[in-house]
């Protein structure tokens, strides 16, 4: 009979330590990319939303730092050099030509040059830039607060979301490359804090941090914040852009409320 | 008091030891914690590095795990900890993966996903940190309402009595017969250091992360030191979390593995005479 044969507990546990780290191990591969298992994985976004939301204030403010605080070494990340043709060429004479469009569900489609955002009223801040990576920043920016622009294109009532697209191709592919595009819900679009920056640390916005124009999202992580911005559209939605996600990481798995 | 068999010897006796909730909640903590250990490394490797302060000061982490520079050919992975360096080839800075050696802090079998995806770590990460805290919260709130949560503090005879306790422990010496009927001192430490200092620290320090809930409580980063120091606190939190499972680990495995599984599944728990020898 087995029971008088005695039973190997340590050797059992072992084997069974073994075989289960290594099923669990494989399992967890598999069911991380399996469509059912992200589908549920990707349910924890909206309850982070929605909780956020509802603790967020409309007028919370991130926090703004001092002269002191500023970083000496701000990593710039993503595109830092983009090489695409239209860009190079509006940035070969200093973005002269180059046009802010801002159109879609808006009353009245309209364009601005640099020098015309310049010439707006403007808002600085020195803000804390969290990358999904981890690491964070503290820089300087001074820009257009993007509501002044959705409030004199006039949004239609039935726009939900504001669309970024940018100048750059991020990912290289056979099929000739994603460019980078984002987007943002209103309550964060016309957020007191939410610009569209043409200055960092009192200079010029440098290329590798998103000449001439680049997005600043202060409640959200870094890949919010477009850069080499070209383009504005008010959408009802984005499931017919790209990836359908809202934006170039959200199409690669990001979440798309990147508050946290 | 412990029973006597007919013949005067004492005898094993079986007890009730753990209610259902701790039962629950401690095998849904066991899921969550290997899943956030796991893909908080997988995080933690889209930029191995920590930092104290507001921002990264990237000339000086606090902690950093790479490759060695010019080792292409032979890479040497090296962790530094407050400015010393460690050689760590093979399991910190630079481990195999699909059979090559690639610069990554932690090692592919202690991530999730195994391989680099930072994206699916988060979404792993952040599903199970709400059941996390949803099953802390009713751990807690029972806890509160049961009396469960005195149960883990030390009497001020328990506390007199440390120095006997831990050095019973280290010759592997445990409890038996009335005093096994209740946590001793050394678990009460260890359980209510865990379960009410580190795992609530840990999440706040979570919490504190976040952009969204920085602009909600922007005094939550700020008592933690700022949001890199509260990222390096919350690696430290796992840290502590890794040594007391280990620690726990061990102390299921020496007591009597059996025993303490079928108490932490059915409730149930064998307590053993008290030994003659062992007579106080």
């Amino acid at each position: 009979m087995r029971v008088d044969k005695g039973f190997d507990r340590r050797g059992f546990l072992k084997r069974a330590f073994v075989l289960g780290g290594t099923l669990v191990l494989a399992g967890c591969d598999q069911l991380s990319s399996a469509d059912w298992f992200r589908r549920m994985l990707f349910r924890a976004e909206s309850l982070t939303r929605t909780t956020q939301r509802a603790i967020l204030g409309p007028n919370d403010m991130a926090r703004e730092y001092s002269e002191a605080d500023i970083s000496p070494d701000f990593k710039p990340n993503g595109s830092i050099d983009p090489q695409d043709e239209d860009y190079l060429a509006l940035s070969a004479n200093g973005f002269q030509d180059w046009r802010l469009k801002v159109g879609g569900l808006v009353e009245r489609p309209m364009e601005w040059s640099l020098a015309d955002l310049r010439a707006m009223p403007s808002r600085t801040q020195i803000t804390r830039h969290d990358c999904v990576e981890g690491w964070s920043c503290i820089g300087k920016w001074k820009g257009v607060p993007l509501k002044a622009l959705l409030d004199q294109v006039g949004l239609k009532p039935e726009a939900r979301y504001i669309v970024f697209y940018c100048a750059d191709t991020l990912e290289q592919t056979l099929a000739g490359g994603a460019k980078y595009y984002e987007s943002l819900g209103l309550p964060d679009a016309e957020h007191a804090q939410t610009i569209l920056a043409y200055e960092m640390n009192g200079g010029t916005l440098p290329v590798a941090h998103g000449a001439p124009l680049r997005l600043r999202v202060e409640r959200q992580l870094g890949y919010k914040m477009a850069k080499y911005v070209m383009r504005i559209e008010a959408v009802a939605d984005f499931s017919a852009i790209d990836g359908g996600q809202g934006g170039f990481w959200e199409d690669r798995g990001y979440e798309w409320y990147a508050g946290i | 008091m412990s029973a006597i068999s007919e013949e005067g010897v004492p005898r094993r006796q079986l007890i009730y030891r753990h209610r259902l909730v701790v039962r629950v909640t401690h095998w849904i903590n066991v899921l969550c914690i290997t899943v956030l250990l796991m893909s908080g490394m997988q995080i933690f490797n889209a930029h191995p590095a920590l930092y104290l302060g507001q921002r990264s000061h990237f000339d000086s982490p606090v902690l950093a795990m790479r490759q060695a520079p010019d080792t292409d050919d032979n890479p040497v992975g090296v962790t530094t900890i407050l400015g010393h360096d460690f050689t760590t080839t093979g399991v910190l800075g630079v481990s195999r993966e699909n059979g090559a050696s690639v610069e990554r802090g932690f090692p592919s079998w202690a991530t999730l996903p195994s391989f680099q995806d930072l994206a699916t770590g988060r979404r792993w990460h952040f599903f199970f940190a709400w059941l996390f805290v949803a099953n802390g919260l009713v751990y807690l709130a029972w806890s509160l309402a049961s009396g469960h949560l005195r149960e883990l503090v030390p009497n001020r005879d328990q506390l007199r009595h440390i120095g006997a306790s831990i050095w019973e422990h280290m010759r592997l010496k445990f409890p038996r017969g009335d005093e096994a009927r209740h946590y001793n001192v050394l678990q009460k430490l260890a359980y209510f250091g865990i379960a009410l200092v580190v795992l609530p620290l840990l999440v706040l320090a979570g919490l504190a992360m976040s952009p969204g809930i920085d602009a909600a409580f922007p005094w939550l980063v700020d008592i933690l030191g700022g949001r890199q120091t509260a990222r390096t606190i919350h690696f430290v939190c796992a840290t502590l979390v890794v040594l007391f499972i280990l620690v726990h680990l061990a102390m299921v495995l020496i007591s009597g593995v059996f025993n303490n599984l079928r108490s932490m599944i059915t409730g149930n728990y064998v307590i053993q005479p008290e030994e003659k020898s062992d007579a106080r």
